[in-house]
């Protein structure tokens, strides 16, 4: 199979006026004879379910949470970027576009990512006619700061909650739709099948989690704006609930996955202290614009901070990076931090954390100014650690925090399966091998409220409105599936919890598979996954039932497909032979420690498919094409 | 591997209830070695844990970011929902912030309006209604005017961003003693009536809120500022007298109904 992008031809800014002309369109009259699914409501589904009922389609939208507006996007704390040059400081569409496909590391379609950088302009002026109270400077024009991997002041925000006003936008519009009827709303339901007829996507199996039930849903198109799969390392930066289930059910239906192992690594959150630990909280990258990343000069230096003299102390990325400092892009800032910590230099309990310091902003700026802009941060961080920042620096160190391979999709966002079209961090394609900062909420509203409105009705142009109901015989074979497995995992009655099953899956995608990998690490943990997967589906243990509220029994799914996606994450890590972003093969590296790209043999997405319980998946290429920017060895000296 | 370890016992009075039917009652759980460095939940976890393996069911609660922000947590402990500490989510509560020997008692947040699914966990969606009744304002995607075109007072977007910053857990209707949703629809009304671009549907707004309040069986406002007392983002209860303004204003003033 050829996997066709479908980018269309033309200069590079002018593909997505031109193709936009050339989609067909639904006429306005026939568009509430179509039926579209949305499964998730974060900013890729809330947006992608409001517009698509502006519009005039009915839409079904399904969440796992009790109510919509909870969904993770609304973690999000820095920002949101976009080429309005309002600062004057030689920000455009092109250094927008130019910057993400560099910070990616050369690993994304440049036509994707022209068309972010285009649409960037439009969601900002959306979503300040939604209401969303931005930043704003005295004379009442909208503020900006820099964020990691730019050097332009390009990224908009509303606090240290950028995400969670941009999703309670969202969320405000998908409301306003379901009153109209438009949009109906199944919160608490989780996609546990995709039905396909004739080969296209028709419909999914929901299961209530509150009666247990399952669910019948037929629609014409189907949009999976699922999150992505960072919790297959256990700890994560991600909400309890993101999972790789929808995705990975897609897959198991034909969709293909692509570049599962490019996940990120976010430099600043607060360390791991104990085995109960449920999550890593993250400490907005923002803090970096102020905060100076050091350690202590001598490895194994106990020393209280202050108690460090400015000349004993390190301050390890200003001096490999004298041009982007503490602010270069998030990979190369966490690999940094991992060898400072494994040459002994960490500091605290672990020896896994680095300070980030802010007295020298605090004198500087003073400390009402520093509170104004990262008050909320700090409070944070002084509860969770009992530590008080604006008396002693943080202690931060990487965790996993993104994913940027997703289920592949063409230009049009739909995946391999006609009919499934895949927004947001579900999909895989915008931000190549790393994504930069404040680039995440971008690509979830562009994919939501500008990309799918156009192109999903080029789809429905071609299909026969309401062809297939739920009596259709596929729909009864997949909730026959889905029953089948949640009825096996309920009558194991093991004697290992599901998080135990989990937790140590984590560790082993976290040692093998995380900041840095290499082929013998990763063949050793593909055998390790095997093997508890293996051990999880003997001896794990699932209480209550399957017809009330079963928290245990949802997390089981959820780490039953994780334990098989792992295995494919590592696949894909160990076939390609590079070092690319958040992908470091410690094999390839140049002798200064940083990645070593090979765009001879790689400079192309890596798409899987599955073929069947225990077979190895088959692998398809995408090439990537580079006639617009010449790809170069990143740097941020 | 954890700084200074200090474990604690204690005794957990646990709220359990099978469904919306069921009578529910109180369930007593001794605890061991509690780590002082864990938060409230992650204790929860670890007691689910154990129960699990004793072949027991645990104790189902709501929780998803664990990171104070997606107002998914929230339980009544010792009588406060969220519990003691100010200004924190459920999910923040640390439990350094018991002593040894401690006796902890833990509900769902009741109301009339949240109806108990299970045990710790509530049916808080007669919120979303509220928020379907005008808790937005009425733009399509297209054609906004550019981000710049009007200009907010630095003052104004702040305060808006204070309203805004509402997560929706409804911890304020289970303090309050008529179970209002008053500081919940007043934090959306301030957030968008502040702003220029929320003015034109203001009066509409107002009065379809407080309307679906009124449907969905939540209380009104008595001034007992046990809310504001609750509030995990310190919501303001000077956003109720603005919503009031609004209410009365709408209701004299404007042509809805």
């Amino acid at each position: 199979m050829k996997l066709d992008a479908r980018i269309p031809s033309g200069p590079l800014a002018e593909k997505w006026d031109k193709h936009r002309f050339d989609l067909k369109l639904v006429n306005p009259a026939n568009k509430k004879k179509y039926h579209i699914i949305v499964v998730g409501t974060g900013l890729a589904g809330s947006s992608a379910s409001a517009s698509l009922a502006e519009l005039g389609y009915n839409v079904k939208t399904f969440c796992l949470q009790d109510s919509p507006r909870r969904a993770h996007s609304i973690a999000a704390q820095g920002g949101i970027n976009a080429a309005k040059n309002y600062p004057n400081d030689g920000d455009s569409i092109w250094r927008l576009f130019y910057d993400t496909i560099k910070g990616g590391d050369y690993r994304s379609r440049e036509a994707n990512v022209y068309r972010l950088a285009q649409i960037s302009n439009h969601i900002i002026d959306h979503c300040v006619a939604q209401g969303i109270p931005f930043a704003r400077e005295y004379g009442g024009l909208l503020a900006n700061r820099s964020f990691g991997g730019a050097q332009v002041s390009r990224t908009f925000y509303a606090r240290g909650q950028t995400g969670q006003q941009l999703l309670l936008g969202a969320y405000s519009s998908l409301s306003r739709q379901i009153a109209t009827g438009r949009v109906r709303m199944f919160p608490r339901r989780e996609m546990v099948n995709l039905v396909l007829v004739k080969g296209e996507a028709k419909g999914i199996v929901a299961r209530n989690l509150i009666t247990g039930a399952f669910e019948l849903h037929e629609a014409d198109a189907v949009i999976l704006a699922t999150g992505g799969y960072g919790n297959v390392f256990y700890l994560s930066t991600n909400a309890a609930s993101c999972n790789v289930g929808a995705a990975f059910r897609a897959y198991k239906k034909g969709a293909m996955f692509a570049n599962p192992c490019f996940s990120q690594i976010h430099p600043t959150c607060i360390p791991h202290t104990g085995e109960y630990q449920s999550k890593l909280t993250l400490m907005s990258e923002s803090l970096r614009n102020d905060g100076r990343v050091w350690v202590p000069k001598k490895p194994g230096d106990t020393r209280p901070p202050e108690e460090i003299p400015e000349q004993e102390r390190d301050y390890f990325l200003e001096r490999r990076y004298p041009s982007f400092g503490n602010l270069v892009p998030r990979d190369v800032a966490s690999r940094a931090t991992k060898v400072e910590c494994d040459s002994g230099k960490g500091v605290g309990p672990t020896g896994y954390a680095v300070y980030l310091d802010f007295r020298d902003a605090i004198k500087r700026d003073g400390r009402e100014v520093i509170q104004r802009k990262y008050g909320n941060l700090f409070d944070m961080y002084k509860n969770i650690t009992d530590a008080d920042p604006y008396e002693r620096p943080m202690m931060i160190y990487p965790a996993t925090h993104y994913t940027m391979g997703g289920l592949w999709v063409d230009y049009n966002l739909m995946s391999t399966i006609p009919g499934l079209f895949v927004l947001g961090e579900a999909n895989f394609s915008d931000h190549g091998a790393n994504r930069l900062g404040a680039s995440a909420l971008m690509q979830g509203l562009a994919d939501g409220y500008f990309v799918i409105p156009y192109t999903i009705g080029g789809y429905l142009a071609d299909v026969t409105p309401s062809e297939v109901g739920t009596d259709h015989p596929a729909f009864e074979e997949a909730a026959k599936e889905a029953e089948a497995r949640i009825k096996k995992l309920l009558s194991i009655k093991g004697g290992r919890t599901v998080s135990s099953f989990h937790r140590q899956l984590g560790e082993i995608m976290w040692e093998y598979c995380g900041m840095t990998r290499n082929e013998s690490g990763l063949k050793k943990a593909i055998a390790m996954i095997q093997e508890l997967r293996e051990e999880f589906w003997e001896n794990v243990i699932v209480p209550g039932s399957d017809w009330d509220y079963n928290l245990s029994l949802q997390k089981a799914c959820r780490v039953a497909d994780f334990l098989e996606f792992a295995e494919l994450m590592a696949r894909d890590a160990l076939t390609r032979k590079e070092s690319c972003g958040g992908h470091f093969r410690e094999e390839f590296q140049t002798e200064e420690g940083e990645a070593l790209r090979d765009d001879q043999n790689y400079c192309h997405v890596a798409a899987w498919e599955y073929q069947g319980e225990d077979k190895e998946p088959t692998l398809y290429t995408e090439p990537l094409v580079f006639e617009n920017v010449q790809p170069s060895q990143r740097s941020y000296k | 591997m954890t700084q200074g370890t200090e474990t604690i016992d204690i005794t957990l009075k646990v709220w359990r209830q099978k469904g919306p039917e069921d009578r529910g009652r109180f369930e007593t759980i001794e605890v061991k070695d509690v780590e002082t460095h864990m938060s409230f939940l992650e204790m929860l976890d670890v007691v689910n844990e154990r129960l699990t393996l004793e072949g027991k069911e645990p104790i189902e609660f709501d929780s998803d970011c664990r990171e104070g922000i997606c107002g998914m947590c929230g339980a009544v402990v010792n009588g406060i929902p969220h519990g003691p500490e100010k200004a924190m989510t459920l999910c923040q509560l640390h439990m350094r912030k018991f002593e040894d020997g401690d006796t902890i008692v833990v509900e769902p947040l009741r109301a009339r309006a949240f109806k108990v699914v299970k045990d710790l966990i509530v049916d808080r969606s007669p919120l979303d209604k509220i928020i379907q009744a005008g808790g937005y304002i009425s733009v399509n995607v297209g054609g906004a005017p550019d981000a710049n075109a009007i200009p907010i007072s630095q003052e104004l977007a702040e305060k808006a961003m204070d309203a805004a910053a509402c997560i929706g857990c409804g911890a304020c209707v289970a303090a309050c003693p008529n179970a209002s949703a008053m500081l919940f629809v007043s934090a959306k009304v301030s957030h968008l009536t502040l702003l220029p671009q929320g003015k034109p549907e203001a009066a509409r707004r107002a009065i379809g809120m407080v309307r679906a309040m009124d449907a969905c069986g939540f209380g009104n406002c008595s001034n007992e500022r046990e809310c504001e007392a609750v509030c995990p983002k310190e919501i303001k209860i000077t956003n109720i007298a603005r919503l009031n303004r609004e209410f009365i204003k709408a209701a004299l003033f404007s042509m809805e109904k």
